[in-house]
This record gives structure tokens, C-alpha cells and sequence, in this order.
């Protein structure tokens, strides 16, 4: 178990936690929440796998693709809360409408 | 189902549907949870699986790192090898940017005044903010550090500015802030256009000129990545904001 596995794995845990959290909840900060610890999995997921050089110094092309990632997850997430924001003031409320109350 | 009827509904009524939905929530959670369990499994197979050392590509940067005019291999990656994805990237930032403003009318903001005390550590802080991104920014080229770094500090100053109160003149509003946000992109095209004078092809800078259109490139960007970021903080268009 060498350190990169260990934060690959954390990776893959943050990505099924979020995954949970984006299809049960129904308010849709929490989706998007949700969607935000996914993208922090896959990250860790590239930059841990990234780690397994013989030299033991960073891959340095993971590193740049994570960098680009995170800027464009950010843009994402600020696109969906106006989205959000856009829903909350059609409907009323933030949350997907729910079959068993209406 | 309206408000007035839900508060017409008996006290059992609400009970009894209250307990239905739990074991219809209880059972979606049991079969999603279960599922991405096996999903988990899956993955860490996977990823278990996987070789423990890999070179990767660290090699192949570390023999092209001369041509770039930078020592840092992250910074020569993101400007250089992959200089496509990261001028596409700040394409990204602009489109999100755009769907942003078009659905400004939907983020009222409501203004209220600081406390002294945060007026006063923002009045400390703001500066503190700009030296600390001039510094990543220049450092990038040896250590870590660059152009989407001092951006993201850059643009954090911006957000830490706008929540105590500060505007951006509303003269500035209009086209030069759309010139700077646009500038990062437009200067990034027009130094990789700087290749096609030299036989090589687009993005692929002559060696010589390389560090320093590599530097050119990270300066424009990331006064161009901070602005953008605040601006789609701030969410609604520049000129209706009071």
C-alpha cells in the first residue's frame, strides 16, 4: 500500500460519496455540493496516481491536467449556482420537485 | 399539491404518508448505496491492479524542458506541451462566464455595509492579496506556482473587495472590463501565432523567445483568470449592479 494508492483510493471514496449525494439529494446546493467532491476525487485520483514515478518526484502532466480541471470544475460550479439561483426564482423553491408530494 | 390544502390534511393522514415515504427513501437509499458499492469495489480493483511504479511522462518532459525557456515542468506542460488545453480552458472560463451574465436577472444582490473591522482587514488584506499573486505568478517558472494560481488569489481579492462593498466604476464596467477579460485568450492566440514566423506551427514557440512568451502569456492570463473568476462570483452583469 504505498502512498499513492492510499490517496487514489481516498479519491475513489470522495467519488462514489458525491455520486451518492448528487442522485439522493433533492435540494440542488447539495447536488451540486455533491458534484464539487466528485471533481475533488477524480483530482486526487490523477495527482495520486501520478506520484508513481521511479524517482519518486510528480508526473508533471496529471499535475497541469488537474490544474486545468480545477479552474474549469470552479467556472462549472459558478455557472450552476446561477442556474440555481434562476430556479429558485422561477419556481419558488430549491429543490427538484418530488413525486411524493405533488 | 398548494400550500392551503397541505394544511388541511389531518395530522394521521400526514403520518401515515410520512411512514410510506421513509420505507420508499429507505429502499432507494439501500439499492443506490449498494450500487455504488460495487462501483467502489470495482474501481479499487482497478486501481489496485495498476502497476506500483509508472514513469509516466515526467521523462519525456524532463528532455524537452531546455526547449521551453522555463524550469518548472508543470508550468512548461500547461504553456507549452499542452498549450491547446489551456488556451481552450480559458475559452471555458469565458462561456461560463457568458451563460453566467445571461442569467444575471436571477442573482439579486443585496448590499449592506461592513463592520469596521472587516473594512479595516480587507484594507490590509487586498494588498497583502496582489503582492502574494505577483509572486506566484513570477515564480512559476522555476518552482511552483503560475498563471492559474495567481489568478485564483488574484480573483479571490477581488471576491474579499466586492463582499465589503467596492464597485467597480461603473465607466469601467462596459467594454474595458470585457477587453480584459478577453485578453488573456486573445494574447495567448496572438503568442502562438508567433511560431508561424519561425517555421513551426501554431502554439509551438521558437526556443529562444519561449520564456519569455511563456511569461508574456502567464501575466496577461492571469490578471485575465482573477477578473473572470470575481466576475462570475459576483454572478449578476457588471452594469446592472448598483
Amino acid at each position: 500500500m504505498t502512498p499513492a494508492i492510499i490517496y487514489a483510493l481516498t479519491g475513489l471514496g470522495l467519488f462514489v460519496l458525491g455520486l451518492y449525494a448528487l442522485i439522493m439529494r433533492a435540494h440542488l446546493l447539495r447536488k451540486i455540493l455533491g458534484f464539487n467532491v466528485m471533481g475533488s476525487g477524480v483530482f486526487l485520483v490523477l495527482a495520486g496516481l501520478g506520484q508513481r514515478t521511479p524517482m519518486g518526484g510528480p508526473d508533471p502532466v496529471p499535475q497541469a491536467m488537474v490544474i486545468t480541471g480545477i479552474v474549469v470544475a470552479v467556472a462549472a460550479t459558478a455557472l450552476a449556482l446561477s442556474l440555481m439561483l434562476r430556479v429558485v426564482a422561477a419556481t419558488g423553491r430549491a429543490r427538484l420537485p418530488d413525486p411524493h408530494h405533488d | 399539491m398548494d400550500k392551503t390544502k397541505r394544511d388541511l390534511r389531518t395530522a394521521g393522514e400526514e403520518d401515515l404518508d410520512a411512514r410510506q415515504e421513509r420505507s420508499v427513501q429507505g429502499l432507494t437509499r439501500l439499492v443506490v448505496a449498494s450500487l455504488l458499492a460495487v462501483v467502489f469495489v470495482g474501481l479499487a480493483l482497478v486501481i489496485l491492479a495498476l502497476p506500483t511504479e509508472a514513469p509516466g511522462l515526467a521523462d519525456q518532459v524532463d528532455a524537452a524542458l531546455v526547449d521551453t525557456g522555463v524550469t518548472h515542468p508543470v508550468t512548461a506542460v500547461l504553456l507549452d506541451f499542452r498549450g491547446y488545453d489551456t488556451l481552450l480552458e480559458m475559452v471555458v472560463l469565458l462561456l461560463a462566464l457568458a451563460g453566467v451574465w445571461s442569467l444575471a436577472e436571477g442573482s439579486p444582490r443585496t448590499d449592506h455595509r461592513p463592520g469596521v473591522m472587516l473594512d479595516r482587514l480587507t484594507r490590509l488584506y487586498a494588498p497583502l492579496m496582489l503582492m502574494i499573486a505577483g509572486y506566484l505568478l513570477w515564480v512559476g517558472s522555476t518552482a511552483p506556482g503560475g498563471a492559474f494560481q495567481a489568478g485564483a488569489v488574484l480573483g479571490a481579492a477581488g471576491v474579499v473587495l466586492t463582499l465589503t462593498g467596492w464597485r467597480l466604476p461603473r465607466r469601467l464596467a462596459g467594454w474595458p472590463l470585457r477587453l480584459l477579460l478577453v485578453s488573456g485568450v486573445l494574447v495567448f492566440i496572438a503568442a502562438g501565432l508567433v511560431g508561424l514566423g519561425f517555421d513551426r506551427v501554431w502554439l509551438d514557440y521558437p526556443p529562444p523567445w519561449s520564456g519569455a512568451l511563456i511569461l508574456l502569456i502567464e501575466t496577461v492570463a492571469s490578471v485575465a483568470i482573477g477578473v473572470t473568476l470575481a466576475a462570475l462570483f459576483l454572478g449578476g452583469h457588471p452594469e446592472q449592479t448598483p
